[in-house]
């Protein structure tokens, strides 16, 4: 899934020269097992270690002790699922993911190809465009998160706009509008990104599908459809992963917009609740088994995604 | 860039009516405002002496426009403060990827060594590692265990390799001529003179879209400053902004303005430092490393 838009590795014959013995055990070049060596112990220190480490937590019975102290941590089995999933709020925030994905995934995808294949055919106020697609991208939530708390609040300009239309309580502190407001304002922070993504990817349809659906009286619409939306599946299967990925990781946005997964835990994000449980109340263990519960589910969701959505190649 | 303008020109290939061509400009147009109204707004608001979402406070209103948010904001977290530590966590992110990722890239590209391969696959393999399994793990080796709570070293560590840096390095050294190095290895340059002198200048255009790409994820980078900074004097200008918003603002008397000011000052350097090199960010630069 992580080739998907890479040209394929380049491969080389193996270049002339005996093998020496050091050749044999480190490669012709030992050198560049030196160069790496920084960016392997910081792969191995930031990224598996923890990653052991918390799948170990989570079957621990762990708490933060003083540092240097000699502690027990006996072996749990289960009991940190059980207690993190015996607590509806934990249930909640899965389902607010999940709504989060409906209205996110879907939206992103359809949005950013429509927009990416607007973009690629213009030629004029080409810089202007591109700059205006990224910029929410580049930006810091923190900084946008501001103006859309400006935006939808009670007497913010979106319900001037609507008028009686404005749902009450406002977007935000509504129930049933907190997490639909938040998903949809990822989808825009985002999808400058997946417009990128869909850029590199349109390069790479082969212009003769696009003749020869000419040449067979097919329209612009016909063209895209038969054309540049098989062409560009293999994009399509990474922006669904990683918007997936990116939902699930879901923090800042409730934290901020909605005062922390409010109104009543309708917009708290798994996340959140590691936060919230593992770090501010001090349950690391019952925080890592939820980290795990989160990832398997989503590894299952992009496995769904991938036989659905990538076809048989 | 060339290559790009002559591809454009055969783009006749499906030939659009002319209502198809407006409705396109339409989509972009709609699609422009969306993307660009809450900035202007951020702008607009950062500038009002009292907060007003009327359709009417869209629009600049030379007696309710004022500097003093700034002000305001400057007096509850201290913005030079904020932005410099900023900085430094950003400053440590692109020193330790611009020397360790280059080398790393360098080596994936031109060096054959036991090993290449799977460092490849793990350059790939961390990107699509979900942050949110590794915060609890993360924060308690680090902020606990090595005592890097509020430190900028303990901040700058999980960032410090960009891993998509490494892979769009590898991919540019790629590209290179393999003869160029077997020639210069003959004269007997070693690989650090190598990298330095041959590799480095002809992909010097590609390292602006690195610096730029590294540069956007710890400055604006927000959840993992934040679990480790308690200390106000030590957080980037996006985690006090955030305490800012969360708890402060209630008591300001114009939280809106003074929030907004805020953003503009983080948003700037990153809008700025991108219209600046946009010409350099090149979808073809950036598909071919991100996510693998």
């Amino acid at each position: 899934m992580s080739v998907l838009l890479t040209p394929p590795a380049v491969t080389r014959p193996p270049e002339g020269g005996k093998p020496t013995r050091r050749g044999r055990i480190l490669g012709k070049h030992p050198l560049g097992l030196l160069f790496s060596a920084p960016y392997l112990v910081f792969v191995i220190a930031v990224f598996a270690y923890p990653l052991v480490y918390s799948v170990w937590i989570s079957f621990h019975d762990f708490f933060f002790a003083a540092p240097g102290a000699q502690v027990d941590r006996p072996f749990v089995g289960l009991q940190n699922y059980i207690t993190a999933f015996s607590d509806p709020a934990v249930i909640r925030s899965f389902g607010n993911v999940g709504i989060f994905l409906l209205i996110n995934v879907p939206l992103t995808v359809v949005l950013s190809l429509l927009l990416a294949s607007a973009l690629n055919k213009v030629t004029r106020f080409r810089a202007f465009l591109r700059v205006s697609f990224y910029v929410p991208y580049l930006t810091a939530s923190v900084a946008v998160v501001a103006v859309w708390l400006f935006l939808f609040n009670g007497n913010g300009l979106v319900n001037q706009v609507l008028g009686p239309l404005a749902p009450s309580p406002s977007w935000l502190v509504n129930e049933r509008w907190a997490m639909p407001t938040i998903a949809l304002f990822v989808t825009w922070k985002q999808l400058g990104f997946y417009i990128l993504l869909y850029l590199a990817a349109l390069q790479a349809v082969p212009k003769e599908l696009y003749e020869s659906a000419s040449t067979d009286g097919a329209g612009a619409v016909r063209s895209f459809f038969s054309v540049t939306v098989p062409g560009v599946r293999p994009a399509t299967v990474l922006v669904l992963l990683v918007s997936t990925v990116t939902g699930a990781n879901l923090f800042t946005e409730p934290y901020l917009l909605t005062g922390g997964g409010g109104p009543n835990g309708a917009s708290a994000s798994p996340v959140l609740i590691m936060y919230q449980d593992g770090l501010q109340q001090g349950h690391p263990d019952t925080a890592a088994a939820i980290g795990v519960v989160l990832v398997i589910v989503v590894l299952g969701i992009a496995l769904l995604q991938n036989r659905f959505a990538g076809g048989n190649d | 860039m060339a290559r790009t303008a002559s591809t454009r020109k055969q783009f006749t290939y499906t030939r659009m009516s002319r209502p198809q061509r407006i409705l396109r400009g339409v989509v972009l147009g709609i699609g422009a405002l969306a993307f660009l109204f809450p900035f202007y707004y951020m702008v607009i608001g950062s500038l009002q002496a009292k907060p007003d979402a009327t359709v009417a406070g869209a629009f600049p209103n030379a007696g309710n426009l004022t500097g003093q948010n700034y002000v305001q904001i400057n007096d509850r977290i201290s913005l030079f403060q904020g932005l410099l530590n900023s900085g430094i966590f950003t400053g440590g992110v692109l020193i330790g990827t611009m020397v360790f990722g280059l080398l790393a890239g360098y080596a994936l590209a031109v060096l054959q060594w036991r090993g290449r391969g799977v460092t490849f696959a793990l350059a790939l393999l961390v990107q699509v590692i979900p942050f949110q399994l590794l915060m609890i793990p993360l924060y308690v080796l680090i902020a606990r265990d090595y005592g890097l709570a509020d430190n900028y070293l303990g901040m700058i560590l999980p960032f410090f390799i960009n891993s998509t840096a490494v892979v769009i390095f590898r991919q540019y050294f790629l590209q290179l001529p393999k003869e160029l190095f077997e020639a210069a290895r003959i004269d007997g340059a070693s690989e650090l003179v190598l990298l330095w002198r041959i590799a480095i200048p002809l992909v010097r255009p590609g390292l602006i879209t690195v610096v730029l790409l590294t540069f956007i994820g710890p400055w604006n980078e927000f959840l993992w400053p934040f679990l480790v900074t308690k200390e106000s004097s030590l957080q980037p200008l996006a985690v006090s902004l955030a305490n800012y918003i969360s708890n402060v603002a209630a008591s300001a008397s114009n939280p809106f303005g003074a929030t907004l000011a805020g953003a503009v000052v983080l948003a700037a350097p990153v809008v700025v430092l991108f219209i600046v090199f946009q010409r350099y960010f090149v979808s073809t630069n950036i598909g071919s490393g991100v996510k693998g």
